[in-house]
């Protein structure tokens, strides 16, 4: 039989306080009903002999000392189940789609456990999204983290759904599902992505649990959390690769702030938490591969970055822990083009593991550094055109200059339904290449500019 | 004896206890389940703990278990080709006994205590021992010799000694006060271990990278930091370390990074052969990983845990090499576990403690003659990840006042695919005057011009390159342009290297020395020859000027760039004015 408590001796922001408990085991689910009978969900966050600060999940409106306090005894589970797949659930877990609750085969912990490195299995295997500008520049592979940075009013969701709609590994026939996860976005940008999930037929293979932006902050903790453990799930217990959506990652930042604050902690940066790096890596760090199994956990999070700054404390940390970052420009963007991703700053640090021969093809890096090269060095001259006039330029530095227009306009340019096969987006590349003079392409094995360059491919 | 306490209050990894009278550091077994946890402060009757692992469902009024002794590591034969977590757990034990995921309450033994060693005594019975002192040798693997050493505060006269197989915590020998000695030690992580004397290191730490080697080399028993923002290529240069530096033992902590990446290490280095002795370079190499997800206390203990480890070859007197990726994440550590105890914050919400702490960890480092009288090293790398990659955040300035060698990554160079992103303007050492010596006599008596000339001009490029901003490259005199071009080759054909490429990932310091020489002998024909009014374009439009640029790819390097000096020549001889 568990206790109930009426000794509710303090309610302070979504925290409450109570007094002379029994012994409460940190981190356990606490229920409380309210004297008008409604029951609300909270957390132990720190628990003496004396006094149990617990967080409520669904805010503490309506709270007061009347309130009576039931511990549970054990920490926030999911139930998990294969019926999961075409669920809309709440951030909490609890169905939205107005079917019955999930049966569970089983009641897994929601924190999770760090997985051991020994049992990793290093990420290898391309997964072709069909946009160039990942393919090709930014391999993603299965079992990696690869964070969208972007900002307000950039079509990042739209990338997402592209990703999430094209997404595949050449040539195999495996199960795949998406989870996704949304914290603290609008009504209408959830309603956006359920549409595009229904119109594709995507929502019979994935797990939405929607925490949206007036539902309560504290629950933005735990949906991340839940999402990865029904990730987990499907992937190591029914052998799926998973592709989990997680966004907004900004939001979910701002509620731990917003926590933080609360419990009255010593801020870190910009009043951040000190402990933001190891709470965004136990996300973060939950997608990978285990030797010896089937499924696999790869991440794909959008997070807006705020003022377009990328050294801000939420961008400038989850770089730190993903695997590289996608980020979305708002100057290419504002050219019209789509998708505005900018490849200078983005990175993919296990693209060197996925691609080559066998995987991708022999050419991929060389090809892939050589645009880097010349591209970067296009948009620098860009700056200097703007002070001494196109003319002063040397003949060289014109056509690297037109090789950066080039690459705008024909690689990283691309319809939003356009699937682009590894093959053609290395075409392309190719092709814009071949405006440059051979003497440029210092990073390209001239074996390959016999193999793959036009001029040489028409003459063989 | 055992004492018993009760737990007051759990508030994450940090623990308040109460019934015990604990020493500072000691290592306490917390709850029904003996999470590991260290006491780091002392109140009263309470003392607050750090547990080393997730304390979830933990109640107050658990009980708790003083060991009595302060966190230690086991130190003896087997710990090469190890992985720990930062608590010196073995994960491959981890993962036969709980699986794929590190789940709580496992304890492990650091060292094997099934495994037999053959002991090979080197003392006899009579002989009189001290601290530090080698009594036995064991073949640890094939190329590494673990020599048994009498634990440093042991000393006494041998009455037996034992020869043959024997596990590491069976007594091989035994004192005249009857001590008894086994093969294992235990050493506290947070005491350094006694040295004789410390030395003034005067070998550099060859790493085969160019830019480190030739521009910015560290001594062996240095330290040297790595800060640079996310992307600029840190965790590749402390591997490339790990893999091709010319030490005898590598210690690598994953302090608090990725997964992926340990997984990485883990898979590659049983594959990567020893440039030196053409073994795994598993075989001389001691991994510890505790990833950005495993239990912040452990994270914090892991770097003491490398450290002394790589002490304990030091004393046998082996040139140890210690890479730990990233320091920045062990401070945050410590500044989460500073906030919990509620300690009042320095810079940046840091404990005051940072400095203190950093420079007792570098001060580690060093080259120095052991008690045994053997002279070995350590030499410390230390990555920092500055937020948003600005220097003057305080781990990196706190750094900085103490390493010697500063490689600074730059994200600009990392975009253009310019690696290693090692900016060479603002990266200094401070050991290549005290080098100097060691590479006229070992690598070439002009080394040392070289390199300063290869240098000077890079300096010049950057002067010159503000003026091109403002009138283009065409506008400056042709000796100026002269310099642009010879910069470009020194960064592309020689910094520029590729960590991927089978060849270019490991230079030798004499490939490193004929690289920078040939592009001098380009520098010197080609400023000859423009002197003599040989038009500009005539000396760029050289071929074996851009065939320089693919030899450092070649197999058979020496036979490559012999041809391209030779096409130099007759091609300079052909525009007259050499």
């Amino acid at each position: 039989m568990t206790k109930e408590y009426k000794t509710i001796v303090e309610i302070s922001g979504p925290l409450i306080f109570i007094e002379k408990t029994e012994p409460v085991g940190y981190g356990e689910l606490v229920n409380i009903n309210l004297p008008d009978g409604s029951t609300k969900r909270g957390q132990v966050l720190d628990t003496s002999a004396d006094i149990v600060a617990v967080q409520v999940f669904e805010g503490t409106g309506g709270l007061n000392e009347e309130s009576r306090v039931i511990f549970t005894g054990e920490t926030i589970k999911l139930p998990v189940s294969k019926d999961m797949l075409g669920r809309i659930l709440s951030g909490s877990g609890e169905p939205l789609d107005g079917g019955p609750r999930i049966v569970p085969e089983d009641r897994i912990d929601v924190n999770g456990a760090s997985m051991n490195p020994y049992s990793r299995m290093p990420p290898e295997e391309f997964i072709q999204t069909g946009i160039s500008t990942i393919d090709g520049t930014n391999t993603l592979v299965r079992g990696q983290k690869l964070p969208i940075f972007s900002g307000s009013g950039l079509p990042h969701n739209e990338i997402a759904l592209q990703i999430a709609r094209q997404a595949k590994v050449p040539g195999s026939e495996e199960a795949f599902a998406v989870v996704f996860a949304a914290m603290g976005i609008t009504n209408e940008e959830a309603q956006y992505f359920m549409e595009d999930f229904e119109k594709t037929g995507a929502l019979e293979r994935a797990v939405v649990f929607l925490n949206l932006a007036d539902d309560p902050a504290v629950e933005r903790i735990i949906t991340p959390r839940m999402a990865l453990t029904a990730a987990e799930y499907l992937a190591y217990q029914h052998d799926m690769h998973v592709l989990v959506i997680l966004t907004d990652i900004t939001n979910y930042c701002e509620a731990l702030r917003q926590m933080g604050a609360a419990r009255e902690e010593v801020p870190g940066r910009r009043g951040y938490p000190g402990y933001m790096y190891t709470d965004l890596a136990s996300l973060y760090e939950r997608a990978g591969v285990i030797k010896g199994t089937k499924g696999s956990v790869t991440q794909f999070s959008i997070l807006t970055m705020p003022g377009d700054d990328i050294t801000h404390p939420i961008p400038d940390l989850s770089g730190y822990i993903t695997e590289g970052q996608i980020v979305v420009s708002r100057e290419l963007h504002r050219k019209g083009i789509y998708p505005p991703i900018n490849v200078l700053p983005s990175l993919s640090r296990l693209m060197n593991s996925g691609i080559g021969e066998g995987k991708t093809r022999d050419d991929h890096k060389a090809v892939s550094d050589q645009m880097y090269a010349a591209y970067a060095e296009g948009r620098d001259l860009r700056g200097l055109v703007a002070i001494v006039g196109k003319e002063a330029l040397s003949e060289r530095d014109q056509r690297i200059l037109e090789f950066a227009d080039l690459f705008e306009d024909r690689f990283v340019r691309q319809g939003r339904n356009e699937d682009r096969s590894i093959e053609d987006t290395l075409n392309v590349a190719w092709s814009i290449l071949s405006e440059l003079p051979e003497a440029l392409l210092t990073r390209v094995d001239n074996k390959f500019i016999e193999k793959y360059h036009p001029a040489h491919k028409k003459s063989n | 004896m055992e004492i018993k306490g009760e737990i007051y209050r759990v508030a994450g990894p940090v623990v308040t206890i109460t019934g015990i009278k604990p020493k500072m550091y000691d290592v306490v077994k917390v709850g029904h389940e003996g999470l590991m946890g260290e006491v780091i402060r002392i109140e009263g009757d309470k003392a607050t703990v750090q547990v080393y692992e997730d304390t979830s469902g933990i109640k107050p009024g658990e009980p708790v278990e003083n060991t009595g002794m302060s966190l230690s590591v086991e130190l003896g034969p087997g710990l090469l080709e190890s992985i720990y977590d930062g608590i010196q757990r073995p994960l491959k034990v981890l993962q036969e006994k709980m699986g794929d995921f590190i789940q709580r309450g496992v304890s492990a033994n650091g060292l094997d205590r099934e495994k037999k060693w053959n002991f090979k005594p080197v003392v006899n019975t009579g002989d009189k021992v001290k601290g530090g002192e080698v009594i036995g040798l064991v073949q640890e693997t094939e190329n590494i010799e673990h020599k048994i050493m009498v634990p440093p505060n042991v000393s006494g006269t041998i009455s037996e000694i034992k020869s043959g197989m024997f596990t590491v915590d069976e007594v091989i020998c035994v004192l005249a006060d009857g001590t008894e000695l086994q093969m294992m030690q235990k050493w506290p992580v947070r005491a350094p271990r006694p040295v004789n004397k410390k030395l003034l290191p005067k070998t550099p730490l060859i790493t085969g990278q160019r830019i480190l080697d030739g521009l910015f080399p560290v001594a062996k028993g240095g330290t040297a930091a790595i800060p640079g923002p996310f992307g600029s290529g840190k965790t590749v240069t402390q591997q490339q370390l790990a893999k091709w530096s010319d030490t005898d033992i590598v210690v690598y902590i994953g302090c608090g990074e990725r997964g992926n990446e340990m997984a990485d290490v883990l898979n590659e280095f049983p594959e990567l052969q020893d440039p030196k002795t053409g073994r795994p370079l598993m075989e001389r190499t001691v991994l510890i990983a505790n990833t950005s997800n495993m239990p912040v206390a452990a994270r914090e203990a892991s770097v003491y845990t490398g450290i002394t480890i790589a002490e304990y070859y030091r004393d046998m007197g082996y040139d140890v090499s210690l890479m730990a990726d990233s320091s920045s994440r062990w401070a945050e550590a410590m500044r989460e576990i500073s906030s919990r105890l509620e300690e009042m914050p320095g810079e940046e919400g840091y404990p005051a403690y940072l400095s203190a702490r950093l420079s007792e960890f570098y001060e580690r480092a060093g080259f120095v003659n052991s008690l045994a009288g053997a002279n070995g090293s350590i030499t410390v790398i230390g990555a920092v990840s500055p937020p948003g990659g600005d220097f003057s955040e305080p781990v990196t300035q706190n750094t900085l006042r103490i390493v010697k060698v500063f490689w600074a990554l730059d994200a600009k160079l990392a975009q253009r695919r310019h690696f290693p992103s090692i900016n060479w303007l603002t990266s200094y050492s401070l050991y290549t005057s005290s080098l100097a010596e060691w590479f006229s006599e070992n690598v070439a008596p002009d080394w040392n011009t070289l390199r300063d000339n290869a240098m000077d001009l890079l300096q010049r490029e950057s002067e010159l390159q503000e003026i091109v901003q403002l009138v283009g490259s065409d506008a400056l005199p042709e000796d100026q342009q002269l310099v642009l071009e010879i910069c470009r080759m020194i960064r592309e054909y020689f910094l520029q290297q590729n960590a991927y490429h089978s060849v270019d990932t490991y230079c030798p310091f004499d490939k490193q020395y004929k690289l920078l020489k040939a592009i001098s002998k380009y520098s010197d024909m080609a400023t000859t020859a423009l002197t003599a009014g040989v038009p500009m374009k005539d000396i760029l439009a050289l071929e074996s000027k851009d065939e320089l640029a693919k030899v450092k790819f070649e197999e058979d390097f020496e036979k490559a760039l012999d041809e391209v000096l030779k096409k130099m020549d007759s091609e300079f001889a052909k525009l007259g004015g050499n």
